[in-house]
């Protein structure tokens, strides 16, 4: 294997944080955002890229409560930081509301952006367990999907709502 | 649901069970393109021409081969040009060496973004860095942007080696790649006695599919020759054809997996990233995986193709249309093959026309190529059939939906391009929208002195059928493992699955498909053209009646009795001589092991033609700012014919998603491109797909007129839904503002012209 | 792209001497929604960010009156508070349409200050509130008012080894009332054709203008604070026929461009009917803020 000689580098970072619960340690370069650390680094591709650039929401993670596009967000930042990505979701054994909703109401068709929708809707119906669709539909403009034209999404969502009452 | 005859009973098809791998995608397990990850695997990435037209004088790569964790390096002469011949790609057949150049460019640069070099490294930023070391020169061209400058005589020739064909002759020098006519009947002396006769010519811009995952591919080139490649595609047969042809290396030494994929919409049935991960792997000696940015979607990838249709129509004093005549002009991108074919036939088929003529043009231009997009050409063309319509009920005073339900085709009518429709569902849709509650109800006048409108456009997509296979294997315990090979791009898994359980006789949830890759499933034609659920479902449907005529041998054999004797009646084997001996399937199956062994079989089949395609129409409501020209949707019902629909809630998905991306393509959707071929708008942010805060829910009727062509009654029903959003929308817009626009996107800043206009009274 | 380092910064005094160590190789990283996006895009190089978060003047949010936002506070933060909604409604309404929540859980006000896009959605209302920043760098602190702090497109006052600490609004007049609003094709996740943002305060009976202030975003090389329009409206009667004058005033101060977001004569147009809208918003506001 070629070894890259030190000065190439931009030294890594070490980082600690919570991810999913567990305490978490990783190296990070500097540059590199926290998609690509939780992609490539700590193999946790469940979160996805689509734009690279804050505009399509599928590589959205939560941190500290807040959603975020983690590719606007840089792996060296997470130290400290409560994360969770979509592998995060689910209860052990089990599925969270959402995504037993999105499988009833078929609200993934290719699937590519149904773990951006499923971290931000979570998030916003553990903030405001009453939105309603208009709420909603705002909350998740961050999120694009070319498939479904969002209608299953958002009765999904509203379904959840109803189930974690 | 509207039910236009008594339906055949069914158990397992028209049900909803949760798709197979909807856990997987729920829980972020699925792994699409760039999800794949190997042992010592590399990362390509790939040096693009900054410009449209320009021919290479000079590459360097050295600087770039000699730093530090850089594996390869590549560029034309590493991929040598293929001599031309027929690429067939089951729905399309593209040219051998102009996929070669348009993959890894040669000698010139045809389109902004083509790949002129790519590099392999130990990590994808290290990989970008060694981009910037390699040097290339340009003798920067001018670019062939419009069709007017690309059809004008002395135009400056893209590809000198191209032969356009014109109506049949050859013709040099031209960027003209196909000009077809479509003829039938008289149509000027129609139109001299027509009633009434208006043409109008429609604009329609270049749109892209929108699909949130960008290209990814991943191969491994083994010392033995061996060619292993992870990919997302629609078409993972097509890819193994374009890499044997392109790479020259024999076709079975090739194995293409699809992943999971992350939308399509057509575009990703062609060949784009995966010789170049091959060449490279070959040399790095690594499996390197090389993945596009968004920003390489928009610029080099295939969007739909932009042009003008210039549509004519007549009709007589009530309303029956006389004679119809369209010329469409396509910019094909940087290499032929914009969908023209399509559009031709598409243009009119909502309609019965006595007399037509259709020319269509395909016209290379200095942009990438396009690919198919969702009823490849037939949207564009339907803006202006349908908008049209639209103006001529306006102009002769009749009801939309009376003029359609007046000249509808059906049974028999003859579609432009030829073909007789067998039994259709136009007027079925034309009806279950007139019956709806939207088209009953009454547009209520805003009360903050917006404008309000409704309209309505009908579509026609065709699709294919052609080659499928599907292997079931019936496994111990009494459930089945099903394998096809076409990749599921919104629930076909699924869909497939539950054909093959109606047979067996099993829940669907006891039938485990899964896609295979090239090496484990038979051939297979790619995920396009409507194909999937109706042509491989109908191989899973052979499969399983081979399924369960070989497990009745097997019963008979246990019984001691004739395989005549056996009969399989609601998932159960029975013994006609013996009426008390039965099997359930689970039964059976477990008894496999006594009888001879495994029974895994596989159905294959060529079906010819969709049987008849699928019609659509769409209602909508729009409310218009008149002081910003700023549109909302406010209600929307679509309707289609989908035969049978064998999951309703994929159908209904797949009617909501075209429609959404109909209405961006009509409002906001376009290549905004420099005079040099530079598209400004290549992010998420500048290309305006809707949001989720831009649509209301979208309404659906399923109508079901069972296709004489499938067991089941099936159609393909993924394309059309695209169809009539544009005029639907454009109909509404005049029906608000009461002036027309011609072109999409119908933005604001077009509408409040067209506003202006009617106010000053143009 | 090309690697550069990351600073965590716990003090102004660490940032200062940081920015000042790399010149203009090195900025700082606030929410990160624009500065991610440019250097992957290469449209210039780092070898340093410098992370401000941890600074305690850059995360202050303090309402005592005036408001004071320290330049990384997010806009969530901003606009889930209710104190500061009540108070500043000009900000809020930037605040929370700046992107989607994703982008609002991290980008700042600061943030979009400093990246000085002519169609920033958060600077016009800071105008319109009459905010002044502070700035500090290697030679001490100064202040300016927003409207004198971007320069041209991407340009602003900071100079080399300068940062943005905070932005400091007054409290707001009795019968004072502000709105933004920006016109876009969809809904959200767009960029302003045309923003205006306006501010109005009321005599004693609501129905005189004291005074106003409007700003124009989208139309200009800078964000446009529209002295003319906003001097003619003093003294005025306020009403929709006043406020159509004050919109084609404030056309006239407009200066826009022609791009794939919209036309010249779009853009001109839009400025009169935001200015009108948010006009009228505002004075609603004002009213109910006696």
């Amino acid at each position: 294997m070629t070894q890259i000689p030190e000065q190439q580098f931009v030294h890594k970072v070490p980082v600690q944080c919570t991810l999913n619960g567990q305490s978490t340690e990783f190296l990070a370069a500097p540059y590199l955002s926290l998609l690509e650390i939780l992609r490539e680094t700590l193999g946790l591709t469940g979160t996805k890229e689509g734009c690279n650039d804050g505009n399509c929401g599928a590589c959205t993670v939560n941190v500290d409560g807040r959603i975020v596009d983690s590719c606007l967000m840089l792996g060296v930042e997470a130290q400290g930081k409560n994360i969770e990505t979509i592998e995060g979701v689910a209860p052990a054994g089990g599925l969270h509301p959402l995504q037993q909703a999105f499988l009833e109401e078929a609200a993934l068709q290719c699937g590519i952006c149904t773990p951006g929708f499923l971290v931000s809707a979570k998030a916003l119906l553990e903030a405001e367990p009453n939105a309603d669709e208009h709420r909603i539909r705002l909350w998740l403009a961050g999120n694009l999907c070319r498939c479904t034209g969002y209608d299953k999404i958002i009765r999904a969502v509203e379904k959840a709502r109803e189930e974690m009452k | 649901m509207t039910t236009t005859e008594k339906p055949q009973e069914f158990n397992v098809v028209g049900t909803r069970p949760i798709r197979h791998d909807g856990v997987d995608k729920v829980l972020g397990r699925a792994l699409y393109g760039a999800d794949i990850r190997l042992a010592s695997m590399i990362y390509g990435a790939v040096l693009r021409s900054p410009h449209a037209h320009a021919k290479i004088t000079r590459i360097d790569t050295s600087k770039a081969e000699a730093m530090p964790g850089v594996f390869a390096v590549m560029s034309g002469k590493d991929m040598p040009l293929v001599a031309s011949g027929a690429l067939d790609l089951g729905e399309t057949v593209d040219d051998t060496a102009f996929t070669s150049d348009r993959i890894m460019a040669h000698s010139k640069v045809v389109y902004k973004g083509h790949p002129v070099a790519a590099v392999a490294a130990i990590d994808s930023n290290t990989g970008l860095e060694a981009l910037k070391l390699i040097e290339v020169e340009y003798e920067v061209l001018k670019p062939v942007i419009t069709l007017e400058d690309a059809m004008a005589p002395g135009a400056i020739v893209i590809h000198e080696g191209l032969i356009g064909s014109d109506l049949g002759e050859q013709v040099k020098n031209t960027n003209i790649a196909v000009h077809n006519r479509l003829e039938f009947g008289d149509p000027e002396a129609a139109f001299d006695q027509s009633k009434t006769v208006i043409e109008r010519t429609f604009i329609i811009s270049r749109a892209h599919q929108g699909y949130i995952e960008p290209h990814a591919s991943t191969a491994f080139w083994a010392p033995d020759g061996k060619i292993t490649v992870w990919t997302t595609t629609q078409a993972p047969f097509g890819v193994r054809k374009t890499i044997s042809a392109l790479l020259n290396q024999p076709l079975s030494n090739i194995k293409v997996t699809p992943t999971e994929i992350g939308g399509g919409f057509g575009g990703k049935i062609p060949v784009y990233l995966e010789p170049l991960a091959a060449v490279l792997s070959k040399k790095a000696g690594r499996p390197v995986k090389i993945q596009m940015d968004r920003r390489a979607v928009f610029e080099a990838s295939g969007p739909g193709p932009g042009g003008t249709v210039k549509v004519k129509m007549g009709v007589d004093d009530k309303g029956k249309i006389t004679a119809a005549t369209a010329d469409i002009r396509y910019g094909a991108g940087a290499y032929p093959g914009a969908s023209i074919g399509a559009a031709a036939s598409g243009i009119f088929a909502c309609y019965e026309v006595p007399n037509v003529r259709v020319d269509s043009y395909d016209i290379v231009i200095n942009m990438s190529k396009t690919a198919a997009y969702r009823a490849p050409g037939t949207p564009q063309a339907t803006f202006a059939s349908e908008t049209l319509v639209g103006e001529l009920c306006e102009i002769i005073g009749m009801d939309p939906m009376e003029f359609h339900l007046l000249n509808a085709s059906k049974e028999g009518t003859r579609r432009p391009d030829g073909p007789l429709f067998p039994r259709v569902g136009n007027e079925g849709c034309l009806l279950a929208i007139k019956g709806s509650d939207h088209f009953k109800s009454t547009l209520e006048p805003s009360a903050e002195g917006k404008l309000r409108g409704r309209g309505m456009a009908s579509g026609y997509w065709n699709g294919i059928g052609n080659k499928s296979s599907v292997t079931i294997n019936v496994n111990e315990d009494g459930l089945v493992s099903l394998i096809e090979g076409n990749p599921d791009i919104g629930g076909t898994r699924t869909t497939i699955a539950m054909q093959a359980a109606e047979i067996l006789g099993l829940p669907a949830e006891d039938v485990h498909p899964a896609v295979g890759d090239t090496d484990s499933i038979g051939y297979s034609d790619l995920t396009a053209g409507s194909r999937t659920t109706y042509a491989t479902g109908t191989a899973a449907i052979e499969a399983a009646r081979m399924v369960i005529d070989e497990m009745k041998k097997r019963v008979a054999m246990i019984w001691e009795t004739e395989y005549e004797n056996i009969e399989h009646i609601d998932g159960m084997f029975i013994s006609k001589v013996a009426p008390d001996q039965k099997f359930t399937f689970k039964e059976a199956a477990g008894k496999l092991g006594q009888t001879g062994g495994p029974v895994a079989l596989t159905g294959t089949v060529n079906v010819r033609g969709s049987g008849g395609g699928s019609f659509g129409t769409h209602l909508v409501d729009v409310e218009v700012d008149p002081d910003t020209g700023k549109v909302e949707i406010l209600r929307y019902t679509a309707a289609q014919d989908a035969g049978k629909a064998v999951h309703p809630s994929y159908v209904e998905g797949q009617f909501q998603g075209g429609a959404v991306q109909g209405i961006g393509w009509a409002l906001n959707e376009e290549y905004y491109t420099s005079e040099d071929g530079v598209m400004i708008n290549s992010t998420f942010l500048d290309y305006r797909m809707p949001t989720s805060l831009d649509v209301p829910m979208i309404d659906t009727i399923i109508v079901e007129v069972p296709n004489v062509n499938h067991p089941f009654g099936v159609r393909g029903i993924g394309e059309t839904s695209i169809v009539p959003p544009a005029p639907a929308v454009a109909n509404a817009l005049a029906d608000a503002i009461g002036a027309r626009l011609y072109q999409t996107p119908m933005n604001p800043g077009r509408i409040l012209e067209a506003l202006a206009a009617k106010q000053s009274g143009k | 792209m090309h690697p550069y380092q990351y600073i965590p910064a716990t003090n102004i005094t660490e940032a200062v001497s940081a920015l000042a160590r790399y010149g203009n190789r090195a900025r700082i990283l606030a929410g990160g929604t624009d500065l991610l996006v440019q250097l992957r895009g290469e449209r210039y190089e780092l070898d340093a960010v410098v992370d401000a978060k941890a600074i305690p003047e850059l995360v202050e949010l303090t309402l005592d009156g005036g408001l004071t936002i320290g330049a990384a506070v997010p806009c969530y933060q901003v606009y889930e508070n209710l104190a500061i909604a009540a108070a500043f409604p000009g900000i809020i309404d930037a605040a929370s349409l700046i992107g989607g929540i994703q982008i609002q859980s991290r980008a700042s006000l600061g943030g979009n200050l400093c990246n000085s896009t002519p169609s920033a959605d958060g600077i016009c209302p800071l105008i319109v509130h009459s905010g002044v920043v502070t700035i500090t760098g290697v030679d001490g602190t100064r202040t300016m008012p927003v409207e004198e702090f971007s320069t041209g497109p991407g340009r602003n006052a900071l100079g080399n080894g300068e940062m943005l600490i905070s932005i400091n609004l007054p409290k707001p007049a009795a019968h004072f009332g502000a709105a933004y609003q920006r016109f876009i094709p969809r809904n959200e996740m767009d960029i302003a054709v045309v923003g205006v943002a306006s501010a109005i305060t009321l005599d004693a009976t609501g129905q005189k203008v004291e005074s106003a202030r409007i700003a124009l975003a989208s139309v200009g090389p800078t964000p446009i604070f529209a002295k003319q329009a906003s001097e003619f409206l003093a003294g005025q009667t306020a009403t929709e026929e006043t406020f159509a004058k004050a919109g084609a005033i404030a056309s006239t101060e407009a200066t826009p461009i022609s791009d794939m977001r919209g036309t010249i004569k779009q853009r001109h147009h839009l400025v009169e009917v935001l200015t009108r809208r948010t006009l009228v918003q505002a004075v609603r506001r004002a009213r109910g803020n006696a």
